[in-house]
């Protein structure tokens, strides 16, 4: 190896890529633009509708009843229930989104309370709809609490203990760290993130510069120069991998910038009454604080990765004749990267020793570890170590391509 | 120096199956003399030439380029060889100058050879007025003088152009033929394709004429003429590769 060539054809690469407007753009400007646009596209719709829908208190029909004045009274009086009054087309309305849930009460329903008989209350809801299903929760807390009010009642009555039916309570209280729920949330995206730009950031640059060379007549001008065949890989191969990395710490710093406006941002509507109300019912983690040491260290764990894309895509381009024929190639292989990746944000998909070796999806699940603060050691490593063997691989199947003249002179 | 010995290169297609695209052939190129390639369309000329660049390997035979063998030693044999064909395009991103001064230095040239070495090729090839320019803004001829100085910037031993005056005027195809000349004054030893009768006559010294990968004649154009007993170059090559009707 000439170390001097691979550096001459580097800094040539560089320079005449940096000269392309289309390295650029798919380099800077679609990480900094993407990252802030989904993001916060992402978090204020989510903000914005789970905020909206809590704070909205749910139209509720009251079916029937007539006859019983007291459970009417109690929902009247409710103020997290909004009673609208009773119509024909019900049914019609809830579908229609005017209407969150209808409750049916039989009649008779307080006079057979009165007397110990069971009844059945009937509530109508629109499945799978986000703010049907805050109005059914509302109804549920009420008859839950309208009927352990009755129990207790009747027991007392009897002279019994109320903890009789209750014989112990349950709590729910959360122990995990801010870092840890902005982990969770935005943890499975963050990476997911890291590893698509990485590798259409080094898409381009690695089609440009076999493909294209081919295309435009220059392959063979460099081929006829005594620089050897690993030079120019090796040469080459670093101009697309400081563009998978460039295009990764431009989306990072560009994520940097968002969680910091971000956060300006929400600490001034905090100020604002609506914020207020919004952080008190918990939503307030929605732009959330993620460890910075676990980011950088995602950001080293991408290394590898990024190696692996660019050696694979560089391999995979030489072999098309034209530009447009490596687009064709190296587009399916947008979706064996999106696939694993996206297998890392299912929620049941955890980290083992197996699944360590399998390639992008590793990197997607110990990272959702890694924005929470939480390092595991010996997966990491594993993990680094599998996708190097990967990567000098993939290499070393590109140096064998350049290698190959019915690759290079295909026809 | 350019020795030929049974040089053979195959190439399989899926369609056409084997092609024979250099069957065999032997010849001996000097320092001091433009040996001249001639054949019709697909008769294996740039392969040929390829096969002396090192761009292919051969199926069959073998060649030394400037004492180097093409297999053993390709990139010695690159070291020592000026190739340019109608396929080695520039990159449209660079100057002239940055152009230059990357196949200097991928050449072994230090910075100061390389200042000194385009200060000599723009003044011979007359390249001072867009030096400094993007080739994607050149002329046709602008970019093959370019090309030219990429080919040389080496000095190399050996030149090797494949139809350098293809798409020129006649201005700067002259020019070009001028500058190959001038190679061959140098010592340099000079393989040239092309389709141009009018050129062979005035620059060769020693003309080949390849047919379906073979070839089928080979002398100075005085014993072709004695050979074929025509004076006209284009009689002389139609009659070598077998009369009309094989050429159609
Ligand atoms: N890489 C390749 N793969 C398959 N066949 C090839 C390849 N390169 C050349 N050929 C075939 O080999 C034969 C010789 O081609 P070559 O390019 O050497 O001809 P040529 O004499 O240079 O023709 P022209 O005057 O048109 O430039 C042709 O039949 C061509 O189709
Ligand atoms: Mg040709």
């Amino acid at each position: 190896m000439n170390r001097s060539n691979v550096v001459t054809v580097y800094l040539k690469e560089l320079r005449d890529s940096l000269r392309d407007r289309r390295t650029l753009i798919s380099m800077i400007v679609v990480p900094t633009l993407m990252i802030p646009g989904i993001m916060l596209v992402a978090g204020v719709v989510s903000y914005m509708v789970v905020n909206k829908a809590r704070e909205e208190v749910p139209a509720v029909m009251v079916l029937g009843g007539n006859d019983s004045p007291v459970v009417r009274a109690a929902l009247t009086a409710d103020q997290k229930i909004r009673l609208v009054p009773a119509t024909a087309d019900w049914k019609q309305r809830i579908t229609d989104k005017q209407l969150r849930a209808a409750v049916e009460i039989p009649a008779g329903f307080d006079a057979a309370l009165e007397h110990g008989d069971a009844t059945v209350l009937k509530i109508f809801n629109y499945e799978s709809e986000l703010r049907s299903g805050f109005a059914v929760g509302e109804l549920h807390r009420f008859f839950n609490t309208y009927r352990e009010k009755i129990i207790t009642a009747r027991l007392t009555g009897r002279g019994l203990p109320a903890a009789l039916v209750k014989p112990f309570e349950v709590k729910t209280e959360n122990v995990a760290p801010p870092e840890k729920v902005g982990g969770n949330v935005i943890g499975g995206i963050i990476p997911y993130l890291f590893i698509l730009l990485c590798f259409t950031g080094a898409m381009y640059p690695a089609i440009d510069l076999t493909a294209g060379e081919k295309e435009r007549g220059t392959m063979e001008t460099i081929l006829c120069s005594p620089v050897g065949r690993a030079d120019l890989v090796l040469g080459k191969f670093l101009m697309v991998l400081t563009a998978a990395l460039g295009t990764v710490v431009f989306s990072l710093l560009s994520m940097g910038l968002t969680f910091m406006l971000g956060g300006l941002l929400f600490a001034k509507t905090a100020a604002g009454g609506a914020a207020v109300a919004a952080a008190k019912s918990g939503a307030a983690p929605m732009l959330p604080t993620i460890d910075p040491l676990g980011t950088l260290t995602v950001l080293a764990m991408v290394l590898p990765v990024a190696v692996l894309f660019s050696a694979v895509l560089m391999a995979v381009s030489l072999f098309a004749k034209s530009v447009k024929e490596a687009q064709s190639y190296v587009s399916p292989l947008i979706v064996v990267v999106i696939l694993p990746a996206m297998m890392g944000m299912l929620p049941g998909v955890e980290l083992n020793t197996r699944l360590a070796l399998v390639p992008i999806l590793n990197l997607a699940l110990v990272s959702k570890e890694l924005v929470s603060g939480v390092f595991h050691w010996h997966y990491l490593a594993l993990i680094f170590g599998s996708t190097c063997v990967y990567a000098t691989v993939a290499l070393a199947f590109c140096v064998r391509m350049f290698n190959r003249e019915d690759v290079l002179f295909r026809t | 120096m350019i020795e030929a010995r049974n040089l053979t290169k195959f190439f399989h297609d899926k369609k056409r199956g084997e092609i024979r695209a250099v069957d065999n052939v032997s010849f001996t190129c000097r320092p001091g003399q433009i040996y001249g390639l001639l054949g019709a369309n697909g008769a294996g000329k740039t392969t040929t030439l390829r096969l002396l660049a090192t761009l292919l390997r051969p199926t069959g035979g073998s060649a030394t380029v400037a004492g180097f063998d093409t297999v053993a030693n390709p990139e010695r044999v690159r070291a020592s060889v000026g190739f340019l064909a109608t396929s080695t395009a520039l990159y449209s991103r660079l100057t002239a100058r940055e152009t230059i001064a990357y196949f200097g230095r991928l050449n072994g040239l230090t910075a100061a050879e390389v200042a000194e070495r385009t200060r000599r090729l723009a003044d011979e090839l007359d390249l001072h007025e867009f030096l400094d320019r993007r080739v994607d803004k050149f002329s046709t001829g602008m970019k093959q003088k370019t090309s030219i100085a990429r080919t040389v910037v080496h000095d190399p031993a050996v030149l090797i152009f494949d139809e350098p005056t293809i798409g020129l005027d006649v201005m700067t195809a002259r020019n070009i033929v001028r500058f190959v000349r001038d190679c061959r004054t140098r010592g340099k030893t000079v393989i040239y394709s092309t389709h141009v009768m009018s050129e062979v006559e005035k620059i060769c010294d020693v003309i080949g004429i390849i047919h379906q990968g073979r070839l089928v004649a080979e002398g100075p154009l005085a014993d072709l003429r004695l050979r074929f007993g025509e004076q006209d170059m284009e009689e002389i090559f139609v009659r070598a590769i077998g009369g009309e009707e094989v050429a159609a």
